[in-house]
């Protein structure tokens, strides 16, 4: 089941490696909304730093549906999403695949904002530990909901516009504890912010299961 | 996917082009003389609150709103488990629960928009504002985009087992996500000390009041019930007319052979 | 000996319209049939069945020996299907793609080499983005990477499209060797003069049925 999963992830590492879609276009859109956030707050460095935590989430949730978006887009043209039904993988084996690919990219994505984040809002991180635990489990929660969701919309007509309905309510929670705990690594909160991370370790962990659930009847016909 | 057989489906024109029973009608008139009781209830015969005054009677509609979008919902859930547990091994491919699970969505929607509408008018009055963060409403108001979506992929062209399943998985997802979110919003609002979670007084619910919210309650289960019947004997007869269409599609398929 | 394919009165829908509207087929092991019939008959449609990718409504279906009805899972890794679409992921190398494929189905990197020469596809061409391929090219990558599956099933829909005269003979005794070897084959074609030199029996389809059939020796 694993050797697929990495087989499946390492299929789509190569094509982002060819294609250069994250390093060429979604990080650089990015960094373009944290600019605009800059437009919308009126520069005002004091505003930006207060909330940057949130608004490095925001981010990070609008570029990354486009990149849900994208790993299964590359699944649909030419009709691959058949043949990887036929392809003799287990659909558990699919998910996980699926999950680790947007994984790696999210975090090439994030490394991007990071220093935008650094750069354009003038923040410091206080805690690493906090800051990176958060980071990733964040990244683990949002590629197991994307996954899902982003499986559950494929193959279907008008599914660009339908993917942000179904994935934003299921993310806010993910949202949510991200910010507050990077509001706590970058020092602009005094809450206790490990809570969080065990947060974002439960949903991981209840997407997960729901993933190696349904993946069989949602491949089951398309 | 439809069931297929070679039969015509034996039922007259006129009986199918019919959404009541007698059995509804009893239902419909129940509900409707209970309504008109409950306004009165509700109108006359409870007490004003001490501190908020008759904003309190706003309680009646908002409170069993609620209830009843989380008895929909609940059901949507139950009917779609069973939808994916056995479909396979039904004669109808499930379609009896994904028409219930569709039916009850929709009407848990319906109370869920009553239940925010009726609650930002009352916080207009009694808070001053039509919003607050805090974790009941934000859950409520994600709960209601939640199922929106949810029946946006009810609607999508794709076809009608495929669709069915995807909706079913949709359903229990959401189901799950409902705590999840509950609980996450709920830690926010009372970590941030700063937020005061209780502007205004929560009326203390006794003696004439408390009858008639429960009564409130039973009057909304039997519209609610009612509305959900006719829904899902309305997606029966979409269905009967897919159906039909199948028969005949299926007829003029195989004389394609004889040309 | 069980049939390989064994279908009778077999409903698919697609949405609410019939494309398989009751059809009885039995198919052998080591056959190599060819289904014709006009454009809409459901020959597309009959492969994707075979194949587990689309459901059956009624009927009763086996293929390999396991029941359709029951599970179209199972049966899937044992199909080679060459479909219209070439099933190739734009933006990889050619390499990537067969190694994809390959490691898939737990062939190696020599089993790529042995295919691409037995296709003719040179070396050349595994360094290139797939997308900068002709489509006969392409189309050879197609036949190639499902060779590397060693399907106990071939389907092919229209698999001469596209292909040379060359790469067309280089398809016909694959298939040849692979039915000598216990593999199945069904394709639909309309290049009949072509097909029934390969096809030891050939059935037509018409209206989501199969109408008759005749050997071809």
């Amino acid at each position: 089941m694993f050797h697929d999963a990495l087989l499946v992830a390492r299929k789509d590492l190569i094509i982002e490696r060819r294609a250069h879609v994250v390093l060429g276009q979604v990080s650089p859109l990015g960094l373009l909304i944290l600019v605009v956030f800059g437009f919308a707050f009126d520069a005002n460095v004091e505003l930006l730093r207060l909330g940057s935590a949130g608004l490095f989430w925001v981010a990070v949730l609008f570029t990354g549906l486009l990149l849900v978006q994208r790993t299964f887009d590359v699944e649909t043209e030419d009709g691959n999403l058949d043949a990887l039904r036929l392809s003799g993988f287990l659909p558990q084996s699919i998910f996980l695949g699926k999950v680790i690919g947007l994984i790696v990219q999210l975090f090439l994505l994030e490394f991007a904002l990071v220093i935008g984040l650094i750069v354009l809002f003038d923040v410091t991180v206080v805690d690493w530990l906090l800051f990176l635990a958060a980071t990733v489990l964040g990244t683990f929660a949002f590629s197991v909901c994307g996954a899902l969701f982003g499986a559950l919309a494929s193959g279907i007509r008008l599914r660009s516009t339908l993917l942000p309905l179904l994935l934003i309510p299921v993310l806010a929670p993910v949202l949510l504890a991200g910010t507050r705990a990077h509001e706590v690594a970058l020092g602009l909160s005094s809450a206790p912010g490990w809570n969080w991370t065990g947060l974002l370790l439960v949903i991981t962990a209840v997407y997960t299961s729901l993933g190696l659930v349904s993946f069989g009847p949602l491949l089951e016909d398309g | 996917m439809a069931e297929v057989s070679d039969q015509k489906t034996p039922k007259s024109k006129k009986s199918m082009s019919m959404t009541a029973t007698p059995a509804t009608r009893v239902l419909a008139t129940v509900s409707v003389g209970a309504s008109l009781v409950l306004l009165l209830l509700a109108l006359i015969v409870s007490p004003a609150d001490v501190v908020q005054g008759d904003a309190v009677r706003m309680l009646y509609i908002h409170v069993p709103s609620i209830w009843v979008a989380y008895g929909s919902f609940g059901l949507t859930a139950c009917t779609s488990g069973l939808f994916i547990l056995r479909y396979k091994r039904r004669a109808d491919r499930g379609r009896h629960y994904d028409r219930i699970a569709g039916a009850a969505a929709e009407v848990g929607v319906v109370f869920t928009g009553i239940t925010l509408f009726s609650g930002m008018l009352w916080g207009k009055v009694t808070w001053g504002s039509y919003w607050q963060w805090d974790a009941r409403l934000t859950t409520t108001v994600l709960l209601f985009v939640t199922y929106l979506g949810y029946l946006a992929l009810r609607r999508l062209p794709a076809d009608p087992g495929v669709r069915a399943k995807r909706a079913a998985i949709m359903a229990l997802v959401s189901f799950v996500n409902v705590p999840i979110v509950h609980f996450s919003v709920d830690w926010w609002r009372t970590l941030h000390q700063k937020a005061s979670l209780s502007v205004g007084r929560r009326p203390e619910i006794t003696g004439d009041m408390y009858w008639t919210l429960m009564y409130s309650a039973l009057t909304f289960t039997f519209v609610a019930t009612w509305l959900m019947i006719h829904r899902y004997r309305v997606i029966r007869l979409e269905e009967m007319r897919d159906e039909e269409m199948l028969q005949q599609q299926l007829r003029e398929r195989r004389s394609e052979n004889s040309l | 000996m069980p049939s390989v394919v064994d279908f009778s009165g077999v409903i698919a829908l697609r949405g609410q319209y019939p494309v398989l509207a009751g059809l009885d087929l039995c198919i052998e092991q080591g056959e190599i049939v060819l289904l014709r019939g006009p454009n809409g008959a459901g020959k597309t449609s009959l492969l994707r069945a075979c194949s587990g990718l689309l459901s059956i409504a009624s009927g009763k279906a086996s293929v390999l020996g396991y029941d359709l009805l029951a599970s179209n899972q199972e049966v899937r890794k044992h199909i080679g299907f060459v479909a219209h679409q070439n099933h190739l992921y734009s933006d990889l190398w050619v390499r990537d793609q067969l190694r994809f494929r390959a490691l898939a189905a737990r062939a190696h990197d020599g089993d790529i080499r042995s295919i691409c020469d037995r296709m003719e596809i040179p070396q050349r061409l595994l360094q290139l983005p797939t997308e900068s391929l002709s489509a006969g090219q392409q189309r050879r990558v197609t036949i190639a990477a499902v060779a590397l599956r060693r399907p106990r099933l071939w389907l092919l829909d229209e698999p001469h499209a596209g292909l040379d005269s060359e790469g067309r003979d280089l398809l016909d005794s694959l298939l040849q060797d692979a039915a000598k070897a216990g593999a199945t084959i069904v394709f639909a074609s309309h290049e009949i003069n072509r097909a029934e030199t390969i096809a030891t029996r050939s059935i037509s389809i018409l209206g989501g049925q199969a109408v008759g059939g005749t050997n071809v020796s």
